[in-house]
């Protein structure tokens, strides 16, 4: 927060000024001459220049900066295009006589745009919206000064909503934590015991340190043990948030592993099939998905952001078709036949990979997310992507439907008779190859329902199957082949598991990790972790 | 020798055509089996198929002979760029603006007379395919140059091939350095020319002073050594140890969720900016769970030494608005020779059907494909020949006013490109915008300063 003070130091002028805003003065064309100039200080000079002058002229300005729309023409002047594509003047807004033939934008760094954000926020902090508020709020409390205090005194004292209120006591605290006097600097430090940014332990922290002259910064004993105590306390729910975010994306990873292996939990777990083609139902599923984006690109733009949901039908049935043709042009003629098989489906994978080729392309196709997926939601300061809580509960409900189809419909029993025992099964008259094919049908449809999923956090090409393929095998077989429940308590474990190590040993280490336990787990257990006793599949 | 060389190469087209034949056998087989006995038949099948492989190979070996004899009249070329797997994102349009360029050479009357012929290879991004594809060119096809390779472990790869066969390999991407070749021309830039100014622009008042360092990159040998060079170049400027983080993920990475706590959980210890050197197709789940996290440039600038306009195509881009990235050419950049190279491209990709022909852009790995190939050109012309030492010895010294508007000289000693630097931000259109740039090119250093070892080598 201050440790950036001399960013701070060029902005306390303007910030002081806009406190005690002077009467009657008015922007001029000399205070925003400065953006014309190539050099970036130039340029943040006449910001500071703008944001003194503070009034609403001068907000529209910074905000027509920051989006980019101040132009600059070629004699230096700052000028606006207005919606007939006229250039007109950027204070006076009278239009410009003759029109210049040429102009460029005035250009915006980071630097900046994060000092027009705080010049805005500070602006707008007596907004009237809450929105506007909170996003100044923020805004200012990571670009915090000294001279600020009493602005924010001010602000504090006419806030109403809470949690604006919070951040700007947090603020203020935080510049309190400098203050003269040392009762203010403990109540500012008590405040801060009930913060939860990393930040503010970072600054606290630094308190407790000595400087050169071998002093503490923080002169006051009594005050260095409210700040040791506000520390430990402040520990505690960064340690708490930390292990909630771990368990969160490894809930994430373990979902999306889930929906992957789900699929071949039917095909494999229940069939015996082992089916090396199925990642490439993934990848069907996933252009699939891409497919319908491009049709309601083009015949039904105005409700894009439904795609995702008319893609989950198409996904589920273009895999499940592809899968059915499979089953009966070539698997079906295999079973009981492992190596051949496996052999047969890694041919068929090369096959469809370079079909998709041809008609797609070999680079990887865009799938964007529709604005609903798009962003988080912030928990403890932790931003939880919405594409992401949207597979954590997609995975949900397919696993839920996937558990009611087996065990409550008339084809789940088919299928769970067929494969506990054929023959039997055959006997008392189920139809067992009909059986097969809409097993390995549903098996495949599922895959590309989470293609769907896939598509929507990571790359969409021809070889999008082969990355995940190695990885739905690892669980069906960690979770042990025959039911369901062994691949749902392997795919989220396996997730968790990852992300929980990850921070520790790195992304590399941990794909080594998991498998070498992989392989321990299996040496130990060759049914699988969870495999129910004495009902093998293949008896 | 060229008895060695044709028995290597029937050796490979067997193996090749037999492992796939046993697939096609299996499936087939499997179908039949009510009629025959399978186990049987596979290696019956087995040793049948095995003559007519042997005879069908011969024959194609000797129809490519007498190819190469028939087309004696033009000069070919060789293309070795990943039109698949994990680089394809990036190698395709490489593979594009080669084709382009050769069009435009051979439009313009050819050189010395003969047309330029185009040898197209897809090497898969599949680092010891890319050898093997190299000598298929040079021993089989008999090209006189290739252009190709994207990330450096396919160039170490196929390195040892152009020494032995002494050919020659224009390579267009920026890259760590450290390497020196009488075989290798190099068109992009060494770290003096990309990853040192653009970590020097973060470090200043005007580009917002970062005082931590999060070195993120894909694990193999370009990012490694780049960051081995920042990290000393850091320390020499007074970062602490503490302050420069160094993490890599595997090829292909997609889940960049405990990375992008992790950076968060870094900038807050002060000013942070990621230097990313993710190369091919994980910049795009980084960059989405960056947006999707809501980690913005101006809290957390991140500069990436291997996205350009290409690998943004396929990202929604506006929440990147502000991210760097360090170049020698953008395709923002004003002025004639860009605008024409633009056009050209575009024009290219329309007749030529590209697939997303809308959003076609160039970037600097195309513009330093682009600029190799015309300097070869010029380099032949002068030397009357293709002969591959003839050739080398023209091109040093070679100019060429390039599309980034800077004219561009090949240096005589190091095969490097004297290269303008320049730094863009993202835009929310997915195009940069450039926010500074060196005023003349600059030399580069293939062999970095700030890596122990490497004083003898500075005059280079």
């Amino acid at each position: 927060m201050l440790n950036n003070k001399r960013n701070a130091l060029l902005f306390i002028l303007s910030l002081l000024a806009l406190a005690f805003p002077m009467a009657g003065a008015a922007l001029d064309r000399t205070d925003i001459s400065g953006l014309a100039s190539e050099h970036v200080m130039e340029r943040l000079k006449a910001i500071d220049k703008i944001a003194r002058v503070g009034d609403s002229d001068a907000l529209r300005l910074l905000k027509e900066l920051q989006n980019s729309e101040l132009l600059v023409t070629d004699t230096g002047q700052i000028v606006l295009e207005n919606d007939d594509w006229n250039v007109i003047d950027a204070i006076t807004l009278e239009m410009l006589d003759p029109q210049p033939d040429t102009y460029n934008t005035v250009i915006v760094n980071n630097r900046m745009r994060s000092q027009l954000e705080s010049a805005v926020g500070v602006l707008q902090l007596l907004s009237d919206d809450r929105e506007i508020r909170l996003t100044s709020a923020k805004s200012l409390r990571d670009n915090l000064s000294p001279s600020l205090l009493t602005f924010l005194n001010k602000a504090l004292a006419q806030e109403s909503d809470e949690e604006i209120g919070r951040i700007l006591k947090e603020s203020q605290s935080v510049i309190l934590l400098d203050s003269p006097d040392e009762q203010e600097r403990i109540d500012a430090v008590n405040y801060l015991t009930s913060s939860s940014e990393r930040r503010v332990r970072e600054l606290l922290v630094a308190k407790l340190e000595k400087n050169e002259s071998g002093e503490f910064e923080e002169p006051s004993a009594e005050v260095r043990v409210a700040i040791e105590f506000a520390v430990t306390a402040i520990d505690r729910k960064l340690t708490f948030i930390d292990y909630f975010g771990r368990l969160f994306s490894g809930l994430s990873l373990g979902s999306i592993l889930l929906l992957a292996a789900m699929g071949l939990a039917i095909t494999y777990g229940l069939l015996g099939v082992i089916n090396l083609a199925h990642g490439e139902m993934l990848m069907i599923g996933a252009y699939a998905t891409y497919v319908t984006q491009q049709l309601f690109v083009n015949y039904l733009p105005n409700y894009f952001d439904l795609y995702v949901l008319a893609a989950i039908p198409m996904a589920f049935l273009s895999s499940a078709i592809i899968g059915v043709v499979l089953e009966r042009s070539v698997i079906r003629w295999l079973y009981g036949r492992p190596l051949e098989t496996l052999l047969a489906t890694w041919g068929i994978s090369l096959f469809l990979i370079q079909l998709v080729r041809q008609i797609f392309g070999a680079q990887n196709v865009e799938v964007s997310n529709p604005t609903w997926l798009s962003g988080g939601v912030e928990v403890w300061n932790i931003v939880m992507p919405l594409n992401r809580i949207a597979i954590i509960v997609f995975a949900a409900l397919v696993l839920i439907g996937i558990w009611l189809l087996i065990s409550q419909t008339r084809l789940g029993l088919f299928i769970r008779s067929v494969t506990q025992n054929r023959s039997m099964a055959a006997c008392v008259g189920v139809n067992t190859a009909k059986v097969d094919m809409l097993a390995f049908g549903l098996g495949s449809g599922i895959a590309g329902l989470a293609g769907v999923a896939l598509s929507q956090v990571g790359n969409v090409g021809p070889d999008l199957g082969q990355a995940y393929i190695i990885d739905s095998f690892m669980v069906v077989v960690l979770g042990g082949v025959g039911q369901l429940a062994g691949t749902v308590y392997a795919a989220l474990g396996l997730g968790v598991f990852s992300k929980f190590i990850e921070p520790g040993v790195g992304a590399v280490l941990t794909k080594i990790i998991i498998l070498v336990f992989i392989i321990a787990v299996i040496q130990k257990r060759p049914q699988g972790l969870f495999a129910l006793k004495g009902r093998s599949v293949e008896g | 020798m060229v008895f060695f060389i044709m028995a290597r190469f029937m050796l490979y087209t067997l193996l090749a055509v037999q492992d796939l034949k046993l697939i096609l056998i299996i499936s087939v087989s499997g179908v039949r089996k009510h009629f025959f006995n399978y186990r049987l038949r596979i290696i019956r099948m087995n040793r049948k198929q095995f003559i007519k492989t042997v005879i069908s190979a011969t024959l194609g070996i000797s129809s490519a002979f007498a190819m190469t004899a028939q087309a004696e009249e033009t000069i070919k070329v060789g293309i070795l760029h990943s039109l698949s797997g994990t680089m394809a994102i990036s190698e395709t349009a490489l593979k594009n603006t080669a084709l382009m360029t050769i069009e435009e050479i051979n439009a313009n009357g050819g050189l010395l007379g003969k047309q330029l012929e185009p040898v197209v290879v897809d090497p898969a991004s599949n680092w010891p395919l890319f050898a093997e594809k190299a000598r298929q060119l040079i021993t089989q096809d008999e090209v006189d140059v290739v252009f190709g390779c994207w990330t450096s472990v396919s160039r170490k790869s196929v390195l040892p091939v152009f020494e032995e066969l002494n050919n020659l390999l224009f390579y267009p991407v920026q890259y760590e350095g450290e390497e020196l070749s009488q075989n290798v021309f190099y068109t992009g830039a060494a770290p003096n020319q990309q990853a040192i100014p653009a970590v020097e622009y973060l470090m200043s008042e005007e580009g917002g002073g970062a005082k931590r360092w999060y070195l993120l990159g894909t694990d193999y040998v370009y990012p490694r050594t780049t960051n081995k060079i920042l990290r000393a170049f850091l320390i020499s400027k007074g970062v602490e140890e503490s302050d420069i983080e160094e993490v890599y993920t595997p090829f292909g990475h997609s889940d960049y969720q405990t990375i992008v706590a992790d950076i968060k959980k870094f900038s807050a210890g002060g000013k942070t900016a990621v230097v990313s050197t993710i190369n091919g197709d994980s910049n795009v789940p980084f960059y989405k769970e960056l947006g999707n996290a809501g980690l913005k440039a101006t809290d957390v600038p991140v500069v990436a030494f291997s996205v350009g306009e290409e690998e943004l195509r396929g990202i929604d881009t506006k929440p990147l608005l502000g991210h760097l990235a360090a170049w020698n050419y953008f395709m923002s950049v004003k002025g004639k020779q860009n605008r024409s190279f633009t056009k050209m491209y575009k024009a290219w990709a329309m007749k030529n059907g590209v697939p997303n022909l809308d959003t076609v852009v160039t970037n600097d790995p195309m513009e330093a494909t682009y600029v190799g190939i015309k300097m070869w050109a010029q380099a032949v012309e002068q030397a009357g020949t293709t002969d591959v030492d003839a050739v080398r010895e023209a091109m040093g010294g070679q100019t060429f006013k390039a599309p980034s508007g800077f004219t561009l000289t090949m240096d005589a000693t190091n095969h490097h490109l004297h290269k303008p630097v320049m730094i863009g931000e993202i835009l929310p259109n997915g195009q940069f915008q450039v926010v500074w740039s060196t005023k003349a090119p600059i030399r580069a250093q293939p062999w970095s300063p700030f890596i122990t070892g490497n004083e003898s080598k500075q005059g280079l």
